[in-house]
């Protein structure tokens, strides 16, 4: 059943971004050539509107509420319905979906834009469907699980035994609703970029700066002093060298979050512009012939994102599984390879 | 530069909508559920470690049914053993008994008949020594109604006293 709905979810998706590019071409041998680029940047970036599809001259499209607050004209909240095709409301305007003033005033942009409506709707969904499973336990008690309790319950025990258990050690428990939260948010969000007419909401460098950020304030919090002995005082390292190592160890605290950042932002976002590009094909060759091998292509580009969707969430996790538990190691036997590789078990006396 | 260039607004609704799922989530799903999968796993830790210790109980307790088996079994071959014997010395005595009994009652017999065969014996020659008296008297009184003849008889006899 699950995989009939993926599969619908999947064709729905490419006639969806198909017939999108179809009123470009329209318009396209009216007035400008087809530019796949600008199409594809406006298809992953965010808006202030969600443009669901064109027919003909008719655009459907969902107008969604526009927050922004000036230093001198304080806080404006209106439709971005009053903004559409280059309007000018309360002295705000769009410019290539950037919000400015017309008065060159500094704008603070708190749109509910479409990335922000797919985060809404990604974690109404989570907690729809994760309220519904604990339920299930509540009802079920210790009996065998049901249903979405099921489907879940796995991948519940995998993050716990394979992702925190050996990563972090024996103090995983206090990070699991991180490490959980964070996985089902970075899947489902994925899976919805996926579908018709979604948003490239884990393809936004915005959300996963932010999800590195909270990674790295995690990991800087529950840090102990043997992870700061390990970068002011490396072990084994002679004293003159340290004034080297001090400042790469530095920079590795950051850099680890920021290639949580990049990596999850530039597979997502690159799987869009794959699929999309296979689309662009169509309209750049004007030819109906070129079709079913775009549509073969990106079908196969898709099966490989639905992977991608699950496997960016749990890499994501297990990396910052593995940076909390460097953090809070008590000792650093697995610096040199004496032991303390099973996280499951480790941290015994020495 | 469009796509990697953070918005701020994006990231405080990040922010905010995330950091209030991770407390939701936390209070009403992940802190029920790892605590049920807990809960469930060590029932069914305490379930197979019952099982196994009445796996082992079984054993024990098989064990100390052959034990007594095997127990009951030597005691019966005893009772059995000890039976035979005794039955074996009661038809020993039994016999021994029965002969000996036998021959005392032969023995009896015997003295019984030996003692009539004498009485018999001195009845007969009490009975033959009247017999002879009585022929011998017979006798002597035919014969001594004859004067000559009682005279010789008495010579004869005090010639063999004159011997003597």
């Amino acid at each position: 059943m699950k995989r009939l709905l993926f599969a619908l979810f999947c064709l729905l998706s490419l006639t969806a971004r198909a017939s999108e590019p179809v009123a470009t071409t329209a318009d396209a041998t009216e007035s400008e050539n087809f530019n796949p680029g600008e199409m594809i940047l406006h298809h992953i970036g965010d808006s202030h509107e969600w443009h669901w599809f064109t027919l003909g001259e008719t655009h459907v499209t969902t107008y969604l509420p526009v927050i922004a607050y000036r230093a001198g004209s304080g806080l404006s909240v209106f439709s971005s319905h009053e903004l559409a095709e280059g309007k000018v409301h309360e002295g705000l305007k769009l410019e290539h979906e950037h919000l400015v003033s017309t008065d060159g005033a500094k704008v603070y942009d708190f749109s509910i834009t479409k990335n922000v409506a797919t985060l809404m709707i990604a974690s109404a969904l989570l907690l729809i469907v994760f309220i519904s499973v604990a339920r299930g336990y509540a009802k079920r008690g210790t009996a065998a699980p049901r249903g979405m309790q099921s489907f879940f319950e796995p991948l519940i025990i995998f993050i716990r035994d394979e992702v925190a258990k050996k990563s972090i050690g024996p103090k995983y428990e206090r990070y699991m609703p991180y490490l959980l939260t964070v996985f089902f948010f970075i899947w489902f969000s994925n899976l919805l970029g996926l579908l018709p007419g979604g948003a490239n909401l884990t393809g936004n460098i915005a959300v996963t700066l932010t999800l590195a950020a909270i990674t790295l304030l995690i990991t800087l919090f529950s840090s102990n002093k043997n992870y700061w002995a390990h970068i002011f005082a490396t072990p084994g390292v002679p004293k003159p060298l340290l004034f080297i190592m001090i400042p790469v160890e530095l920079i590795g605290v950051v850099v680890k979050p920021f290639s949580l950042m990049v990596r999850l932002f530039a597979n997502i976002t690159a799987g869009h512009i794959v699929t999309l590009s296979f689309i662009s094909l169509i309209f750049i060759f004007r030819n109906i012939g070129i079709a079913p091998i775009s549509i073969a292509f990106g079908l196969f580009i898709f099966f490989l994102e639905l992977l991608v969707a699950i496997l960016q969430a749990y890499i994501f996790t297990l990396l910052t599984a593995m940076y909390i538990g460097g953090a809070v190691e008590d000792h650093h036997d697995a610096d040199y390879q004496i032991g303390g590789g099973d996280g499951a078990a480790p941290a015994q006396a020495h | 530069m469009n796509i990697v260039t953070p918005e701020i607004g994006l990231i405080f609704w990040q922010v905010v909508i995330f950091l209030i799922v991770v407390l939701l989530l936390r209070a009403y799903a992940w802190k029920p559920i790892l605590s049920s999968l807990k809960e469930r796993e060590s029932s069914i830790e305490g379930a197979l470690r019952m099982a196994d210790q009445a796996k082992l109980e079984m054993q024990q307790l098989q064990a100390g049914n052959e034990k007594l088996l095997a127990e009951a079994r030597m005691e019966r071959d005893r009772i059995l053993k000890e039976a035979t014997t005794m039955s074996n010395q009661f038809i020993e005595q039994a016999k021994t008994k029965a002969t000996e009994e036998g021959a005392r009652m032969i023995e009896q017999a015997r003295e019984a008949i030996r003692n009539e065969k004498n009485a018999a014996l001195a009845e007969v020659k009490n009975t033959a020594a009247q017999l002879s008296i009585d022929i011998a008297e017979r006798i002597l009184r035919r014969e001594l109604t004859d004067q000559p003849a009682q005279q010789q008889l008495v010579d004869s006899y005090l010639k063999e006293v004159k011997l003597n």
